[in-house]
């Protein structure tokens, strides 16, 4: 049984009166410990997906289901809960909160559960230990590299051990040399501990390192 | 790291910002509990005042005296334990105008021992020769009761001026024009804090003797009452026995008499409340703005943290949080400062009004003004914040 399920979703946007159609009667099934890489043209609706599966954007009509949940049926307050058990977000442009350091930054989401400050402490110190910065645990921000504020980023997405990660272009901001660092990563991830991963990327060599890639053009979906 | 450092380490953002804003709220709060500070003081100006005793004075207004032949009459009425008179002095310092302090002539054989609850004699000459003091008067007053030109003053008057006993201090005399020249015999301190202690008291028979020519007239006469419970027929059969003389009166409570000084000020209370609460206005006007520009700056920080599983209502309770601390922080800090500074500075406008106070409700009111404060300027942004949809944040730049 797939781990996400896509079926027939349409997404449209409204810009003042008119319709923009972003996606369009798109199904897709992604299953346990797969590593799927999306790509197309800007605007193409790749984030949109992505932002759909990780239930921060509701579909116009379709199903969308993760792990059994069927999202529309979650309200705003459900919707956040399930998001912080099932869902790491990586985003581009890594989006850590400056003022917090690269072990508090990993701390984030697990102020949602329920758990003493030194639990917390260590799994956010194993996760980062996990992406190879455990020396960094004291660093804010602005004290790192971009490759290392990425793994920082991926340390954050993992640390309330979800079964999915999405990652928006994780390499989009980064040199060459980083890059490679970042999907190594992420293929260990997914290979090591069974995450698994959906990834939207421009850089035909990171969706390599996927199993499969998806084109996405005009809202529709081609292998 | 918890949901309170969380909000803590985002308040430290941008330091000077927060800083600003607090030291806003700290300086309106201090205004605020300041202004209140003086309708507190007025309330215990008035609360020093006894309902045992009685005040009368001239019917048209208390800078026209009264006849001292009354005072017999007066001393006859039943209820009436004791009577006393007393006349505002006006003196200024010879050598620095500028440095009032109240003077009143009393009656002290009568006048003292009706407040002997409110002061007590801390330091006294002693008499050159023994004397006796009449009945009621604290024998350490002997030396201030057998010197015609003797004083008794204040003990923050006293240690304010570094005089010491057996002084003798020139007072220029305004109303009764001339240097006039009292020696200090004594010391009270206020047991009721209220009284004050920036007074000089001197005999009255001494201004009657310089100052008028040996004419008996009085500013106003304090009538002690054998019994409180009956102020109104004592009040009534005063003001009915001179009701069609040259010089009719007007007796009332020395309670209502220090009400109606008060009352003297006019709309001046209602001004400074209304000061108070219009500063107090704008800072909020401040700190909310602040806030809700700390909001939008974080537009896309809130949007991450939504994505990671916070939802409206922790975002709400976050942002509401971080103004809460900076405005009951500061609001805390401005009411605690204003009742330390306030009342540490000591100032009681020359005498004529008990040391400046800052009441503790007044201190609660200015952090219960904060709380409010706080409530209402991070009321907006937390909605909005906490409003926010995920997908229009992350899109939008920092």
């Amino acid at each position: 049984m797939a781990l996400v399920e896509i079926r027939n979703v349409r997404k449209v946007y409204r810009r003042e009166a008119e319709e923009v159609p972003v996606l369009d009667g798109l199904s897709l099934e992604v299953a346990e410990g797969d590593y799927v890489a999306l790509m197309g043209p800007s605007g193409s609706g790749k984030t949109t997906l992505l932002n759909l599966i990780g239930g921060i954007d509701q579909p116009t009509s379709g199903d969308v289901v993760v792990g059994g949940t069927q999202l529309a049926g979650l309200g705003t307050k459900q919707l956040a809960r399930w998001r912080a058990r099932n869902i790491g977000f990586i985003f581009q442009l890594y989006n850590l909160i400056p003022v917090l350091t690269a072990q508090q930054n990993v701390e984030l989401p697990l102020l949602l559960v329920r758990m003493s400050p030194k639990e917390r402490r260590e799994r956010a110190q194993h996760a980062l230990d996990i992406v190879g910065l455990k020396d960094r645990l004291k660093h804010y921000p602005r004290q790192l590299s971009g490759g290392q504020e990425q793994r920082v980023a991926i340390a954050r997405a993992l640390v309330s051990d979800p079964a999915v990660l999405l990652a928006d272009e994780p390499t989009g901001d980064l040199d060459r040399k980083s890059a490679a660092e970042i999907l190594t990563l992420l293929g260990r991830l997914n290979q090591e501990f069974k995450k698994t991963i959906v990834m939207v990327t421009h850089d035909p060599h990171a969706a390599e390192r996927a199993h499969r890639t998806l084109h996405l053009d005009k809202g529709v979906l081609s292998n | 790291m918890n949901l309170f450092s969380l909000v803590l380490v985002s308040l430290g953002r941008n330091k000077r910002r927060t800083i600003l804003t607090m030291l806003s709220v700290v300086v309106a709060l201090f205004l605020f509990c300041a202004l209140r500070g003086v309708l507190d003081t007025l309330d215990a100006s008035i609360k020093v005042s006894s309902e045992a005793r009685l005040v009368t004075r001239n019917a048209i207004s208390l800078i026209f005296p009264l006849p001292l032949s009354y005072r017999e009459r007066l001393t006859a009425i039943p209820g009436v334990k004791s009577v006393a008179h007393a006349n505002w002095f006006g003196g200024r310092d010879p050598v620095d105008p500028g440095n009032f302090y109240a003077q009143f002539a009393v009656d002290a054989p009568n006048y003292l021992p009706m407040y002997t609850s409110d002061i007590e004699i801390v330091a006294a000459d002693r008499p050159q020769v023994e004397t006796p003091v009449p009945p009621g008067i604290d024998p350490k007053l002997a030396s201030f009761i057998s010197e015609r030109d003797a004083c008794v003053v204040g003990e923050r008057l006293f240690k304010r001026m570094k005089w010491k006993l057996g002084q003798q201090v020139p007072v220029s005399g305004t109303i009764f024009p001339g240097t006039w020249t009292f020696t200090i015999r004594a010391v009270y301190h206020a047991k009721n804090p209220a009284f004050g202690e920036e007074a000089m008291l001197f005999h009255w028979k001494y201004l009657s003797e310089k100052g008028m020519n040996g004419q008996g007239i009085v500013g106003w006469y304090v009538l002690e009452l054998a019994d409180p419970a009956r102020a109104g027929d004592v009040i009534r059969s005063v003001d009915a026995m001179y009701a069609n003389s040259a010089a009719s009166t007007r007796t009332e409570t020395e309670r209502a008499f220090q009400a109606g000084f008060v009352s003297m000020y006019g709309n001046v209370p209602f001004l400074i409340g209304v000061i108070g609460l219009a500063v107090v206005f704008a800072i909020l006007l401040v700190a909310a703005n602040t806030m809700m520009m700390a909001t939008r700056e974080r537009t896309s920080e809130f949007g991450v943290m939504k994505t990671l599983g916070f939802d409206d209502g922790t975002i709400f309770r976050v942002v509401l949080a971080e103004a809460a601390i900076i405005t009951l922080g500061g609001g805390a800090l401005g009411a605690l400062l204003a009742k330390l500074v306030i009342e540490g500075s000591g100032f009681n406008a020359g005498g004529l009004l008990p040391p400046m106070t800052v009441g503790w409700a007044t201190v609660a009111t200015g952090i219960g003004i904060a709380v409010l404060m706080g409530a209402t300027s991070g009321l907006v942004p937390a909605w909005q914040a906490s409003r926010l949809k995920i997908v229009e944040a992350l899109r939008r730049p920092e």
